[in-house]
């Protein structure tokens, strides 16, 4: 691996994780899951399912709020802070982390999210126009806000440095842990907790999808050429990212380091995503890491299943790895928990912690058959054994805005 | 009005042109139409006959509703308006 380009600052490492998304409950279930290649995507259990052209989707099934939040919680948790908040439970487990005086005024919160409380702007929007009422529940705003998951784990865990909420699309998780790993890095925080939700899995949620038509009424299958769209899912993942130096003075496990971030603009089309502006994302990515494209030895897909998406993506990776990109795997857990949307990064990071930590490369599942245009490892169906040392996690949002993260081992 | 004049009347408004100046052999992009500009058309073609287009933008060669040109189009606008109603 080759000497780090420059100094960049503090190093920042991950000591915690958790999750809640259609895989599992936790990180194990849900690496064990990724491991396996079992697929979540099933038929949607939603009220007016039937009205919907798409009936499928990565759900968190078997979810009974009640035994995670009591009657008051409940009344101010939209799902995707609930979500927020048991993934974090497991994170901050993890970590072993209490957050008192000065660390806590160090310590911050920076969630990605692209619906926020859709389930609530949802079932009050159906409240007033389709039941003609003309009362609502007092919280629908606190309930609804973009940034109450940020607010709510910020209150749960006495976080009162920087704290706030990114919305880009389905690179939200990405900028957002991107701000928290270069908050640590220049000093403006010791510890961040951070990662991503999304509970988009309501009639309104999918039918404004449904409008696009760019999603599959039957499965995701990223980078096979009989590929046809894309597929939702919901859920979270939640990081503790810390200082280096702070998490090896106390003893902290250590899961990962992240080394670089790099984010760009395609400045070109608000749905149509351009190979340029995801190449310079990864190679930004890369040199801000001090990373050579040969000490990359997995990258976790951006990875749709649609058309435009798949094929753009590799052709930036083909560009930015040159020879080595023959050589590299990459998959797209999509195909196993669905398109998290603004929490999507957050959840496939894990497969990039199973890859630097265990050695297991997630698969891309649903492949059946090769396209051309896509034609690199994408580590079909079956997960693989490999030792790898760095691994990127691609974003690339609608309206242009890519995001992309590099890890390594310690 | 007809089938073919609605059809056109929306394919214009989309491709920001006058009815008169499209063609029934024009393509999308002899029209400068892009996928959006598509998807956008085949919604307003479904509210204006009350129909269901079977389209999906991953795999426009698989649908029965071929986008090839603008007769094309229509033709396919025809036949759905004579199968869904």
């Amino acid at each position: 691996m080759s000497a780090r380009r420059k100094s960049n600052g503090r190093r920042v490492v991950i000591t915690g994780a958790g999750t809640i998304n259609a895989l599992g409950g936790d990180v194990p279930s849900t690496l064990a899951a990724m491991a396996e290649g079992r697929c979540g995507i099933g038929p949607l259990d939603i009220r007016d399912v039937d009205r919907l052209a798409i009936q499928i989707g990565g759900q968190v099934t078997g979810y009974d709020e009640q035994k995670h939040f009591n009657r008051q919680q409940i009344a101010l948790y939209d799902r995707f802070t609930q979500f927020t908040l048991i993934a974090a439970k497991e994170a901050m487990a993890g970590a072993g982390l209490s957050f008192t005086g000065e660390l806590a005024a160090r310590s911050g919160v920076v969630l990605g999210t692209s619906g926020g409380g859709l389930n609530t702007q949802d079932e009050n929007y159906r409240a007033v126009y389709e039941d003609g009422k003309n009362r609502v529940h007092p919280f629908i705003v606190p309930k609804l806000m973009n940034n109450a998951a940020t607010s709510h784990l910020s209150i749960e865990y006495n976080l009162k440095g920087p704290s706030f909420t990114v919305a880009t699309a389905c690179a939200s998780s990405n900028h957002a842990m991107g701000q928290a790993f270069q908050m640590i890095r220049t000093g403006m925080a010791d510890v961040m907790l951070t990662g991503g939700s999304e509970a988009m899995l309501c009639f309104g949620g999918i039918k404004a999808w449904e409008g696009l038509r760019v999603m599959s009424r039957d499965a995701c299958r990223p980078f096979s050429a009989n590929r046809n769209g894309m597929v939702q899912g919901e859920g979270a993942a939640v990081f503790v990212f810390e200082d280096y130096d702070m998490a090896r003075a106390r003893g902290a496990d250590i899961l990962a380091e992240v080394v670089g971030f790099a984010m760009t603009s395609d400045a070109a089309d608000i749905v149509m995503p351009s190979a340029q502006g995801a190449e310079r994302a990864i190679t930004g990515a890369m040199a801000d890491a001090g990373l050579d494209p040969e000490d990359v030895g997995y990258i976790n897909a951006h990875g749709t299943g649609t058309a435009a998406n798949d094929k753009t993506e590799c052709s930036a990776v083909a560009h930015a790895f040159g020879p080595h990109a023959d050589r590299l795997m990459m998959s797209s857990t999509k195909s196993m928990h669905g398109h998290l949307i603004g929490g999507t990064g957050a959840v496939e990071l894990l497969a990039c912690i199973m890859a630097l930590r265990d050695g297991i490369i997630a698969p891309t599942i649903g492949y059946e058959e090769p396209d051309p245009e896509c034609a690199l490892d994408v580590v079909p169906n079956e997960a693989r054994h490999a030792k790898v040392g760095a691994v990127l996690s691609n974003a690339f949002a609608f309206g242009g805005l890519n995001a992309v993260l590099a890890l390594r081992s310690v | 009005m007809d089938i073919k004049t609605r059809v056109i009347e929306i394919i214009a408004e989309q491709a920001m042109l006058e009815p008169g100046d499209v063609q029934l052999t024009h393509t999308l992009a002899d029209l400068g139409l892009d996928s959006l500009g598509l998807v956008e058309s085949i919604f307003a073609i479904e509210e204006a006959f009350d129909i269901t287009v079977p389209f999906n933008a991953n795999e426009p060669e698989k649908s029965d509703f071929d986008i090839s040109s603008v007769v094309t189009m229509i033709t396919a606008v025809e036949t759905l308006v004579k199968d869904q109603k």
